[in-house]
């Protein structure tokens, strides 16, 4: 009865990731096995999102060492001046001009994924729109009035919103950026790839060491049964 | 080996309390799977407490620095993540494996005499597991953490009179705070194991004085042989700890595959919320308990009447008291010559499913929001409403319908 | 249940082998938990080498940097400095660095160091772990002995080191103080915690 819970259990958080839309969101296909990918989220996360947003609780030497890389490609390509290999990934911006600059401070994006979802964070980089009425000039459609601008603006072009009434329904490219919108949604499905190895970089191989361990469990298994079998002869 | 064991038992009861508690204690020889949860909740306990303490060596209670020092053992830490999971897994599945233990109570009648001590030792640990677990909950500092604890300890303030320096008291603080966070730092990593070890302690040693029930609900020791021993009686070793241990593998098998393959459990098991730091500024747009307490969130939030007197807070904190308080008068609501349900009648068949039914329902609406209408025509609120009243008509009712019901005759020997 | 139909054998058989497998599968088990408890990350980040730029640093000067920490002091000495170091022998308990534990390899000789002006030593007196003061003042007024010719003394209990930290006869320290493994990674940079190239990484 416990096992058909628990089996059902699992299999409803799994259906609730087939269909391609959720609550409003895209589905982005998350791949850890995917080290180019990663590698390419890596270099646009250090370039574009580390000079506002922390990513306090990870190392770059970890960072190198899960994504193939060595500690002097990764200091060549991943990271400034003055931090050493062990360092975790700060940013200069204090909490303090964050504040007085945006209003609200850029929030640490090391645990994004798993406190909104993959979808939630890959639907966000790409619903940015121009929007005269706001103080930077842009909005998004996953979080109205944001007060971070539309830093990758230069890849994806500017876009504005289709609305129907105070809703936002589509978008439409402006001005194209140096991407197409298919480059553009791949490089944040790299991001995104990313943020969610970032957020909790064990999940590369838990699921490894975890077949040992059910493999083990079921040798073991069979045998303990066999012992309570032969055990039980004398009561039945 | 024989010599070093006839040195020991010359200076402690080591064989005696071998025999009396394992090689010559007699159980019944027709347990079933919800015979399980009993070793399992024992193991279960072990690991809490084990990964417990290798975790102790790593987290700091300290507002500051709590969050970052979970994510410094989940990353940092070599193999902290393991211990971490093992954790939180084995906290829901304590609550799994424990309400399956009590519910088997419930099946068999194996809260009745003589065993309403068990019993009632049992649902001691039950709160303390409660306590331990809300306790434990707030250490992430999370922020689902910190905004459920500032809920849960505010319900004490409803209580007249004393309620506001109650709940300051509790606190260390005007709000939840770095006292706070510390002082359930100690009640979670101490004062509670401790109190769940000794309760633990009795628990068996009641047991073993009366002897286990079984699903017939037949007692054994009323049918002995000659020499004493129970006709329908094994020995608990080797028969049952060979037993116990197949079914620690299946569960093992289980909570691993969990562990390593679905921590979160789609956010049943770790809360989304919870990966962002508390901020005492901004409350999740929904404040969900851990599963495990969800039925009884729903019972408080279901008693929203205004015309009671003293207001429908502090009445909704009373009902979920009661919820609790009635499984402590379980053994004197139940008025049925028997024990098992495989004897009773169909009222107490149908009172037993309405009520798991409105524990689960209740449970389910624990996390959802009681304006809306999630599940058919009433709000979610209506229908915690009537979960509560069948809940408690269960009880209430429970010493009309056990002595009513028709039961079918109960046989001499174990089926 | 008639004895004479338990398989006793069978019993022995499957209990030994499931207990070996419990057992492995325990061994196994408590790996992970006794890993747990060395040093994580963090501390082998604090650990790691720490550079150190003496461009600024005089001859007869000396500064300290923090390494691992422990104080390690870079002395940047003069030549008489230097030439005062072989007339000492007598003085010495350990004058060869024949203790291989106290220096690497490529500081195993008469200067103690890579380059003979530059001195790298771990600023902790071998005795008990006080941490010595520089005395570069040479003779009866640096208040130690009249024809003292520079070096450190240790306040804790009086051990007195020479300017290669070698450990004087007849005080309580056992050792010629430590030299940290280092390399140079320009004319002005040590690498404190890094062994040169040649000799392979520390």
């Amino acid at each position: 009865m416990r096992k058909t819970i628990s089996i059902l259990l699992c299999l409803v958080s799994g259906i609730v990731h087939a269909s391609s839309e959720v609550g409003g969101l895209d589905r982005v296909h998350i791949d850890l096995g995917d080290e180019v990918s990663l590698q390419r989220g890596a270099r646009t996360f250090v370039n574009y999102c580390l000079s506002c947003h922390s990513a306090a609780y990870m190392r770059y030497n970890r960072l190198g060492r899960d994504l193939g890389m060595s500690d002097e490609v990764v200091e060549e390509n991943l990271m400034f001046a003055s931090d050493k290999i062990g360092d975790l990934m700060t940013v200069t911006m204090s909490v303090a001009h964050g504040k007085n600059w945006f209003g609200v401070a850029p929030p640490d994006l090391t645990l994004i994924t798993r406190s909104r979802g993959p979808d939630w964070v890959y639907t966000y980089l790409r619903s940015f729109y121009a929007d005269e009425g706001t103080d930077t000039g842009w909005n998004n459609k996953v979080v109205q009035n944001v007060a971070m601008p539309h830093v990758l603006y230069e890849w994806q072009g500017t876009q504005r919103a289709v609305m129907e009434g105070n809703e936002v329904v589509g978008f439409e490219i402006q001005k194209p950026g140096t991407m197409s919108v298919l480059e553009y949604d791949d490089a944040m499905r790299d991001l995104t790839n990313f943020l969610v190895y970032l957020g909790e970089p064990v999940k590369m191989y838990r699921g490894k060491i975890g077949l040992w361990v059910l493999l083990f469990l079921g040798i073991l298994g069979y045998f303990t049964y066999m012992l309570k079998k032969e055990y039980w002869k004398d009561v039945h | 080996m024989q010599k070093l064991i006839t040195w020991i038992d010359d200076r402690f009861p080591l064989i005696k309390v071998w025999e009396e508690h394992m090689a010559k204690y007699y159980a019944p020889r027709n347990f079933n799977i919800w015979y399980f949860f009993g070793s399992l909740a024992l193991l279960v306990l072990v690991i809490q407490i084990v990964t417990g303490i290798f975790l102790t060596m790593h987290y700091k209670p300290d507002v500051n620095t709590a969050f970052a020092s979970v994510e410094y053992i989940m990353r940092d830490v070599p193999w902290g993540w393991l211990m971490r999971y093992l954790h939180s897994t084995g906290a829901s599945m304590f609550f799994i494996i424990v309400y399956l233990h009590m519910f088997r109570g419930m099946l068999y009648g194996s809260y009745r005499e003589p065993r309403e001590l068990v019993w009632l030792i049992g649902m001691l640990i039950f709160v303390a597991l409660m306590a331990e677990s809300f306790m434990g909950y707030l250490l992430p500092w999370g922020n689902m953490s910190y905004w459920g604890a500032q809920v849960i300890i505010s319900l004490f303030g409803a209580i007249p009179l004393v309620g506001d320096a109650l709940t300051e008291w509790i606190r260390g603080d005007f709000v939840v705070g770095d006292a706070t966070l510390n002082r359930f730092f100690s009640f979670h990593v101490i004062m509670v194991p401790l109190i769940l070890a000794g309760l633990v302690y009795l628990h068996i040693v009641a047991l073993h004085k009366v002897g286990s029930n079984n699903p017939d609900g037949i007692e054994i020791k009323n049918n002995k042989r000659p020499d004493g021993i129970p006709v329908d009686g094994i020995p608990f070793h080797p028969y049952y700890t060979v037993k116990d241990i197949f079914g620690t593998v299946v569960f093992l098998f289980l909570f691993f595959l969990i562990v390593f393959y679905a921590p979160e459990l789609g956010g049943w098991f770790l809360e989304k919320d919870n990966f962002t730091p508390a901020n005492i500024l901004q409350t999740p747009p929904e404040i969900v308990p851990l599963w495990y307490f969800t039925p009884y969130y729903s019972i408080l939030r279901a008693v929203t009447w205004e015309w009671l007197p003293l207001g429908a807070k502090l009445w909704g904190v009373i009902a979920m008291g009661m919820s609790l308080g009635f499984f402590f008068l379980l053994p004197w609501l139940d008025r049925s010559p028997v024990k098992s349900i495989r004897y009773r009648g169909w009222m107490y068949k149908t009172a037993l499913t309405l009520f798991v039914v409105s524990f689960i329902v209740m449970g389910y609406l624990g996390t959802k929001n009681p304006t809306h209408v999630d599940l058919l025509w009433f709000s979610n609120k209506t229908w915690s409403q009537i979960g509560l009243f069948v809940y408690f008509a269960f009880f209430i009712l429970m010493p009309i319908y056990t002595t009513l019901d028709k039961t079918k005759p109960v046989p001499e020997r174990v089926r | 249940m008639a004895d004479d139909r338990v398989d006793h054998k069978r019993r022995r058989f499957l209990t030994g082998v499931t207990s070996g497998i419990g057992l492995v599968g325990g061994v196994v088990a408590a790996i992970p938990f006794v890993a747990s408890m060395s040093p994580s990350a963090r501390a082998r980040a604090a650990g790691a080498p720490v550079e150190a730029d003496f461009s600024k640093l005089k001859p007869g000067q000396m500064m300290t940097v923090e390494w691992r920490g422990n104080p390690v002091w870079i002395v940047n000495r003069t030549p008489s400095m230097l030439a005062d170091l072989a007339g000492l022998e007598s003085k010495l308990a350990d004058a060869k660095s024949d203790v291989e534990d106290q220096q690497p390899g490529y500081a195993q000789n008469s200067t103690r160091s890579i380059r003979p002006e530059i001195l790298v030593l771990v600023g902790i007196c071998t005795h008990l772990g006080c941490s010595p003061s520089e005395k570069f003042q040479v003779g009866p007024d640096s208040g130690i002995e009249t024809d003292w010719k520079g070096g450190f003394y240790c306040p804790c209990h009086g051990s007195k080191f020479d300017l290669a930290g070698r450990v004087y006869k007849g005080v309580p320290a056992p050792t010629n103080l430590e030299v940290p493994p280092h390399s140079f990674l320009s004319d002005t940079l040590i690498l404190i915690g890094v062994d040169p190239e040649q000799e392979g990484a520390a």
